[in-house]
């Protein structure tokens, strides 16, 4: 279900001081008390207890780890098929191999994931459009076939490959992996919204810029991935990397200072520590591409960074959320501050009315 | 069928927690853990999967400790005292005998049952779906536990519960509050409805609710309670309004609850647009990738 | 009473929705003053300065209202010559003996006659009769209304800020508000519980709220009254049926030894002949109760069987059973639907107790602390017991819960309600009923053929219960029905179809008329939205259904009502034919064809003794009493006295205490230090113990479920921000309290809520306790330090009951030692504080000259 006529309600980015008494500042309710002049302004809120608002989602460590090989694999199809257009074998085939396993993986995880792994079919009773997690369990249903015949050619044993089965597996391995590969950049966007579609104050409010992270980061780690492979066809696998890691570096940095209050959990505690360990790694792979992306082990080594980093990048992204959640300030502040703002806005109307 | 849902008032709230346990009886809810919060009298804590009736008790506004200036009985030699005879020391009228302005405020939180409940729309299973008396209601054998719901929900309200589900009833999936589903279809009232002893949760069909509401919240009014508000009674909020709303006496916050609540699914086009413009941007940096490139 | 009875609660919220203005007063800010109005905190113990404040604006203030005060009370009654208040003596009355601590109440008396009180005579003392004298002027210095004012002359509203700690001005807005919401159009109800009767001045603290009640026009009168809010579900019925050792049912008084030897003389002794009111027929409830007991057997010839009854020799209640245990006096006990080990003052006295029994009987729905104390008592802990040492033989037996058996319950309107069984009891839990039935059944088989006199009380008794099902459960309604009572024609209508010749038979007059026309009365549901407001269809409230007892006085002394607004019972002329009849909304407490201008002749008594303006029925002289000239034994008008342990000096009197206060000097009952004792510095804190919404009583019934243990899962205590920081106690922490008996520990919560109060310039700390927790019991979800352990046992010389809502004590932070440590660390603080058998337990203080207050 979605709603209309809501846009207006958007955080607005107002200064981050707001007026309000006393009765504000009282902090915490009941319990221990503290000076007030002791606070800073922005901590003057109130909340019950200290106790977060919205609830962070059970959710563990194979969700990020999902949202990582979700990109991988959408990305590595994408390189696949360009790999196998253009007549690139062997990166063709680490690619779809690569997209295979991160699929097999992200299905793992996601299966994991449940509180009752045994339902996981339930899922495919209804497709709903207004739930990110079954629009992209439907995409991946579609996506995954497909990747998956890409990558049985690649798989067979010579001797089915002699009969007139492989033939036709043979056949169909190209035109799948398009297919496959014009699904992939959904599978990989997707997951942005997966997380943006939440109260969870970070992820949402990040729900501009995060696709774009997302899809940076997938073609950063499935160029990482395909620069695993021989150098001399990895060509698009760098260029794919590098322009990845660049949208991903620009773009999280973008994300992180538009959203003001709520892009703190991204710089702070163990989710800031995850993303300065996932740029770093970013970086560094970026620049040995450029650099030693030639050379077998520097090209590796480098693959391995961007891989690393692209995976603490959904590491990051996946706790600041759940810290975001669990400290009523990132619910309440902006929300207040919304009203408020709301509320000079129909004083001024009122005055301008008046006058 | 007309929408049910509730009307708290907690104005009249005397934090009996009734509500609380009249909802575990009749749902045959697991306890939620034996801890001592030290939160006024409130030892649950929060709305969950094993708690879908919490009573919040606010202690207001807290005074700042300061030094009496005066002897208590431990700090004089023989430890008596004589009024009669006792100088009488000038005294701070805020620290003894008088709690100027002093309150203690209790509400009973639950489900709202939204009108856009993004924990429904959320829900990849259909297992969250909308009753006939339009509210929200898990069904226990189709959740699967995904655990979207809990982060989706703008108040904190649903969560999946945790334990081995060969020991714990209803383990590894998504619970809250039925609004007594199936105490409605038989006719009854919510268990918690009917328990309250001071009618500050009233149960009924949400428009009659609403009148209502604005009657009382009027009449507190007239009566100086400059502090009565109604929260999640507008349609007009992110919420499309709330089936289960509340009359307060400060604002959401205090309460747990969240000043300017929306539907995070509300958004979801423009999610879903930007998401669309990533995903053909990588499309077409892939094809970058490749192109002008021969082997 | 938000916290303890939320369901009766929400018709103090309607009356609050409708306008009502709700006064707390209480030392603890609890739920009840979140919805408030006002929340008045104050010293705990101190009330009888706090309602006595009130009384003295009142009188000060000419705000009584006088027609009802002259007509309807004795106000206007001359007092004897003899009586000496506590003004000329220091705080005592006149008649006090300070070798026994009592009093000789004969110099209270009327001038000319002594009245005896409504409740009938427990242990208390005779009186003769005779006419009373009148001042109707009230200008009479010995007029009753002339010695009250003169009694209340210093509890000036300064006074009571010095006592109380509550400011004058709060104090004030209190008496404002409710002589603003008294007289014709108006009436204030008062509503007490624990906090006003679990103290050594118990008794008195309600007789001061019923002496400004009176002044004020508010008793007999809807919206008005003095509610007493029970404890367990029929706690009420168990008084009117009672489980209490001094009264037979319909609180007939259990007669004593020596002095009671024949029916005529304990008749006599209840009602003199010539003596006016309803208790002149005391003789019909009595003998219709013995016949109910021992049926054909007894006869007038064997004066209806009543040297069957035991006679008492002395106090038997709880307590000084609990004494006698510890000296060996007491073999066999029986706990049904109690646990004394936790809930009783002084826990360690009640479980060393039980481990002196021969034998003991627990039936109980929970494995409680009292039946598992051979094992897991504290006392084990610190080895003062040890398990093999013990010889008492503990049968526990399972009992049926109330959902479980069929029966009423009494509330506190006098109501019977009755309940039908909703499910069986599971294995053997059985009812009390069963128990008591088949426990009678197998005994009086064993001692069938018996000749042994003493035997006789137990084979003649009418024993003879249908029984139904496969348990063979006795029939509650045959029960009830032989409490209503039957005539040769069957069950009578009510209690004024008894005779003392023992046509009728009783179980309990005042129940009369609950199975009135063969129907079960109590079982009446009518919908309160079906009938009028006084809702008389619902349930059934003893005596003959009234729902407001004494409601002649809702009408004037004419007969019509005080106001539109509060009619309730009047005279209508046009009744009965044009010769007239009471009627109203509620069954008029009074006969229904006795003219207001009724006036007796000089011979008449009895019933017929009453005038038509005359209210209060049971009353020998038919009047309200201000002064009780009788029926208390520790004076005739409530006066302040300091709680048993205080660290506060009584700043209205010399006397310090209760002097008729219940002492037991003995090692095992220390008492802390009071004001004035050396010592008193080590106890400086006073503590006040309570029940919260959360747990029931002593948790057998909450901390055993997990959907209410888990609502308040730890002992705590409740202190304000002050004393935490004077003590150095942490939120959450842990603090040790100690007391001369013991120390227990506890959660801290500090907490707002705990206002430290200002007492003579200086500041008195008050620590709160709910007393919900034990250690040991099988099965308890949650566990923790009694509060009881804290308390000795000292007592209301009227009831015997115990002051646990208040005493002193010392706090510390930090966890109690355990073991032998314990008992080191209590010694350690009777050492300090010089601790004898004697301290704190001087009743009386002799009175030196000069030394008048
Ligand atoms: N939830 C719940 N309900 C119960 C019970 C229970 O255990 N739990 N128990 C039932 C029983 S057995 C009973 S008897 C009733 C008791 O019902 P209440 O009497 O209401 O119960 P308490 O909390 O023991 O005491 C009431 C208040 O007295 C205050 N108090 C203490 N000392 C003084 C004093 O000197 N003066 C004044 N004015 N107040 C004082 C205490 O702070 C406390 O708040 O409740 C019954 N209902
Ligand atoms: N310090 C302090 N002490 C107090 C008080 C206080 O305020 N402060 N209050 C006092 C008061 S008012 C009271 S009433 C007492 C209460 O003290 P107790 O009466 O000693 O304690 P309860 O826990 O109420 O005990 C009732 C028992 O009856 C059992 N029971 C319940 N229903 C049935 C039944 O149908 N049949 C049988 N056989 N058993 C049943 C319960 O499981 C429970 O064990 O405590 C007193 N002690
Ligand atoms: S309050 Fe939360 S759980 Fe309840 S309907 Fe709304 S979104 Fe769903
Ligand atoms: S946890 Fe259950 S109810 Fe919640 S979204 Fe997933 S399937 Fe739906
Ligand atoms: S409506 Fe039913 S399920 Fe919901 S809180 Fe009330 S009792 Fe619990
Ligand atoms: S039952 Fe009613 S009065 Fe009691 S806590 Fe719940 S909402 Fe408040
Ligand atoms: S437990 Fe029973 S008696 Fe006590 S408040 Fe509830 S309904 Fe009334
Ligand atoms: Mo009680």
């Amino acid at each position: 279900m979605t709603v209309p006529g809501h846009q207006e309600l958007r955080v607005a980015e107002a200064p981050m001081k707001r007026g309000g008494g006393l009765r504000r500042k009282s902090k915490v309710a009941g319990g221990k008390r503290r000076d007030e002049h002791q606070m800073v302004p922005d901590a003057t809120f109130t909340s019950y207890y200290g106790r977060p608002v919205v609830k962070a989602s059970p959710w563990k460590a194979d969700i990020p780890a999902y949202l990582f090989m979700g990109g991988v694999a959408g990305g590595s199809s994408l390189l696949a098929a360009g790999a196998d257009l253009t007549d690139r074998p062997e990166l063709c085939r680490v690619a779809r191999v690569g997209a295979l396993m991160a699929l097999v993986g992200s299905l793992g995880a996601l299966v994991h994931d449940l509180g009752r792994p045994s339902r996981f079919m339930h899922m495919l009773r209804v497709f709903k459009p207004t739930s990110p997690m079954s629009v992209g369990t439907w995409l991946v249903s579609a996506y995954a076939p497909f990747a998956g015949l890409a990558v049985a050619s690649e798989l067979m044993p010579t001797w089915l490959r002699r009969t007139r089965l492989g033939g036709l597996i043979d056949a169909t391995a190209t035109p799948a992996g398009v297919v496959a590969a014009v699904i992939a950049p959904t599978v990989a966007a997707y997951t942005a919204v997966l997380l943006s579609d939440t109260a969870t104050p970070t992820w949402h409010d990040a729900r501009g810029q995060l696709p774009t992270v997302f899809v940076g980061s997938a073609a950063s780690a499935a160029g990482g991935l395909g620069m695993l492979g021989p150098v001399r066809e990895a060509g698009p696998a760098r260029r794919m990397a590098v322009g990845g890691a660049l949208v991903e570096l620009v773009a999280a940095h973008r994300m992180e200072h538009a959203m003001g209050l709520t892009g703190e959990p991204l710089s702070e505690g163990t989710a800031g520590r995850l993303m300065q360990a996932s740029r770093a790694l970013t970086v560094a792979g970026t620049v040995g591409t450029l650099v030693l992306g030639r050379r077998r082990t520097g090209a590796a080594a480098s693959g391995l960074a961007l891989l690393a980093g692209s995976a603490l990048l959904r590491f990051g992204i996946f706790e600041a959320g759940q810290a975001s959640a669990r400290d009523p300030r990132f619910t309440i502040v902006p929300q207040r501050e919304r009203l408020d703002a709301r509320a000079r806005q129909e004083a001024a109307t009122r005055d301008v009315l008046r006058g | 069928m007309t929408r049910m849902g509730f009307f708290t008032d907690t104005s009249v709230c005397i934090g009996c927690k009734a509500c609380e346990v009249a909802c575990k009886e009749w749902n045959a809810i697991p306890d939620d853990g034996f801890d001592l919060l030290g939160t006024s009298l409130d030892n649950t804590g929060e709305l969950g999967a094993s708690t879908w009736r919490h009573v919040a008790f606010i202690e207001q506004p807290s005074r700042p400790v300061v030094d009496l200036g005066m002897p208590s009985l431990a700090r004089l030699p023989d430890g008596s005292i004589s009024p009669a005879s006792a100088s009488v020391a000038p005294v701070d009228a805020e620290h003894t005998g008088e709690r100027a302005d002093f309150r203690w405020l209790m509400e009973s939180d639950v489900c709202k049952h939204c009108t856009h409940a993004a924990c429904l729309d959320v829900c990849p299973t259909g297992s969250l779906f909308r009753t006939e008396f339009g509210t929200v209601v898990v069904q226990d054998d189709i959740c699967n536990g995904c655990g979207y719901c809990v982060p989706a929900c703008p108040f904190g309200v649903i969560d999946r519960r945790e334990g081995e589900p060969a020991t714990v009833k209803n383990a590894g999936i998504a619970q809250k509050c039925t609004l007594c589903y199936d105490r409605l279809g038989e006719g009854l009232e919510p268990a918690c409805a009917t328990a309250c002893p001071t009618q500050s949760i009233q149960y009924g069909d949400v428009d009659e609710l609403r009148e209502r509401a604005q009657k009382r919240v009027d009449a507190l009014h007239a009566d100086g309670v400059h502090d009565a508000r109604l929260y999640g009674e507008s349609t007009h909020d992110g919420i499309g309004g709330l089936g289960a709303f509340f009359l307060l006496l400060d604002e959401p916050e205090v309460y747990g609850m969240p000043p300017d609540p929306v539907a995070c699914t509300s958004l979801a086009p423009e999610m879903w647009k930007a998401a669309g413009i990533a995903a053909l941007g990588l499309l077409a940096g892939a094809v970058a990738a490749f192109s002008g490139s021969r082997r | 009473m938000a916290e303890c009875h939320p369901v009766g609660f929400q018709w103090v919220m309607e009356a609050k929705a409708r306008g009502a203005k709700i006064i707390h007063v209480d030392p603890r800010f609890t739920r009840t003053s979140a919805v408030a109005d006002q929340h008045v905190p104050l010293r705990a113990g101190t009330d009888i300065a706090f309602l006595g404040g009130i009384i003295n604006y009142v009188l000060t203030q000419g705000k009584d209202f006088r027609e009802y005060v002259v007509a309807y009370t004795n106000a206007a009654t001359l007092v004897s010559e003899d009586f000496v208040d506590t003004e000329d003596l220091g705080g005592l009355f006149s008649g006090y003996d300070p070798e026994t601590g009592t009093y000789d109440t004969s110099s209270w008396a009327y001038e000319g006659l002594d009245p005896a009180p409504a409740s009938g005579k427990r242990e208390m003392d005779e009186q003769p009769g005779g006419g009373v004298e009148r001042d109707e002027t009230l200008q009479h210095p010995r007029s009753v209304y002339q010695v009250l004012t003169r009694h209340y002359a210093r509890y000036t509203p300064d006074m009571v800020a010095e006592i109380t700690g509550v400011p004058v001005a709060e104090f004030l807005a209190v008496c404002e508000a409710v002589t603003a919401n008294s007289g014709r159009d108006r009436t204030t109800a008062f509503v007490y519980s624990v906090g006003w009767t679990h103290h050594s001045v118990g008794v008195q603290y309600i007789r001061s709220a019923a002496v400004l009640q009176l002044l004020l026009g508010n008793i007999g009168r809807p919206g008005g009254g003095i509610l007493a809010l029970r404890g367990h579900a029929s706690i009420q019925g168990s008084t009117d049926i009672p489980t209490l050792f001094n009264i037979l049912p319909g609180y007939l008084p259990m007669p004593k030894v020596g002095v009671h030897d024949t029916l005529a003389a304990y008749l006599a002794s209840i009602s003199s002949p010539g003596r006016k009111g309803f208790w002149a027929n005391a003789d019909a409830y009595s003998v219709s109760l013995l016949k109910s007991w021992w049926g054909d057997a007894a006869t007038a010839e064997n004066d209806f069987r009543f040297d069957h009854l035991p006679r008492l020799t002395g106090d038997h209640g709880t307590y000084q059973t609990v004494f006698d245990m510890n000296d060996g006096k007491v073999e066999g006990y029986f706990v049904i639907g109690q646990n004394p080990a936790v809930g009783s003052a002084h826990g360690k006295l009640q479980r060393l107790g039980l481990a002196k029994l021969k034998w003991l009987v627990v039936r109980d729905l929970q494995e409680i602390e009292t039946a598992t104390f051979w094992k897991d008592s504290p006392e084990i802990e610190t080895g003062e017991l040890v398990t093999e040492d013990i010889d008492t033989e503990v049968f526990l037996f399972p009992a049926a819960n109330h959902t479980e058996k069929a029966g009423s319950f009494t509330q506190t309107q006098r109501m019977l309600q009755w309940r039908n069984k909703a499910v069986d009891p599971p294995g053997d839990a059985r009812s009390e009923l069963w128990f008591t039935y088949h426990l009678g059944r197998l005994i009086r088989e064993r001692l069938a053929g018996s000749t042994d006199p003493k035997d006789l009380a137990l084979t003649e008794l009418t024993w003879d219960y249908p029984t139904e099902g496969k348990h063979d459960e006795p029939d509650g309604e045959a029960v009830l029905k032989e409490v209503n009572g039957y005539d040769a024609d069957g069950l009578v209508s009510g209690y004024t179809s008894l005779k003392a010749d023992g046509s009728t038979r009783c179980g309990c007059w005042i129940y009369s008329g609950v199975y009135a026309d063969g129907v079960n009365q109590s079982n009446r549901r009518k919908p309160g939205q079906e009938q009028d407001w006084v809702a008389g269809e619902w349930g059934w409230a003893w005596p003959a259904n009234r729902r407001t007892l004494y409601n002649r006085a809702s009408a004037d002394p004419d007969g019509k009502p005080w106001s539109e607004r509060k009619a309730y019972v009047w005279w209508d002329e046009t009744l009965a034919d044009g010769a007239g009849r009471w009627t109203g909304y509620d069954v008029p407490d009074f006969e229904l064809d006795k003219r207001p201008d009724y006036r007796p002749g000089p011979d008449d008594t009895g019933v017929a003794g009453l005038s038509g303006d005359d209210p209060f029925i049971m009353q020998a002289d038919g009047k309200a009493w201000l002064y009780a000239p009788s029926g208390l034994l520790d004076g005739p008008m409530p006066a302040h006295y300091e709680p048993h342990e205080s660290p506060v000096r009584n700043a209205l009197y010399i006397q310090q205490a209760n002097p008729t206060r219940q002492v037991f000097k003995r090692e095992d009952n220390l008492s802390n230090p009071s004001a004035g004792e050396p010592g008193v510095q080590i106890f400086p804190y006073v503590f006040t113990t309570f029940r919260i919404t959360e747990h029931h009583t002593t948790g057998a019934m909450s901390r055993w479920l997990p959907y209410l243990a888990e609502l308040s899962p730890e002992m705590y205590c409740e202190v304000s921000p002050e004393l935490a920081a004077e003590r150095g106690l942490e939120h959450l922490g842990w603090a040790t309290l100690t007391t001369a008996r013991s120390a227990i520990e506890a959660r801290v919560l500090v907490t707002e809520r705990a206002l430290p109060l200002r007492v003579g310039g200086r500041v008195v700390h008050q620590i709160g306790l709910p007393y919900h927790w034990a250690v040991g019991g099988g099965g308890a979800l949650v566990e923790g330090d009694s509060a009881n352990d804290l308390f000795g046992v000292t007592l209301d010389r009227n009831v015997h009951i115990q002051e646990s809502k208040v005493s002193s004590c010392d706090i510390r932070p930090g966890r109690r030692p355990t073991g032998a440590a314990l008992l080191a660390h209590v010694q350690g603080y009777r050492d300090r504080a010089q601790i004898t058998t004697e301290t704190g337990n001087q009743q009386s203080r002799p009175v030196e000259r000069g030394e008048m207050a």
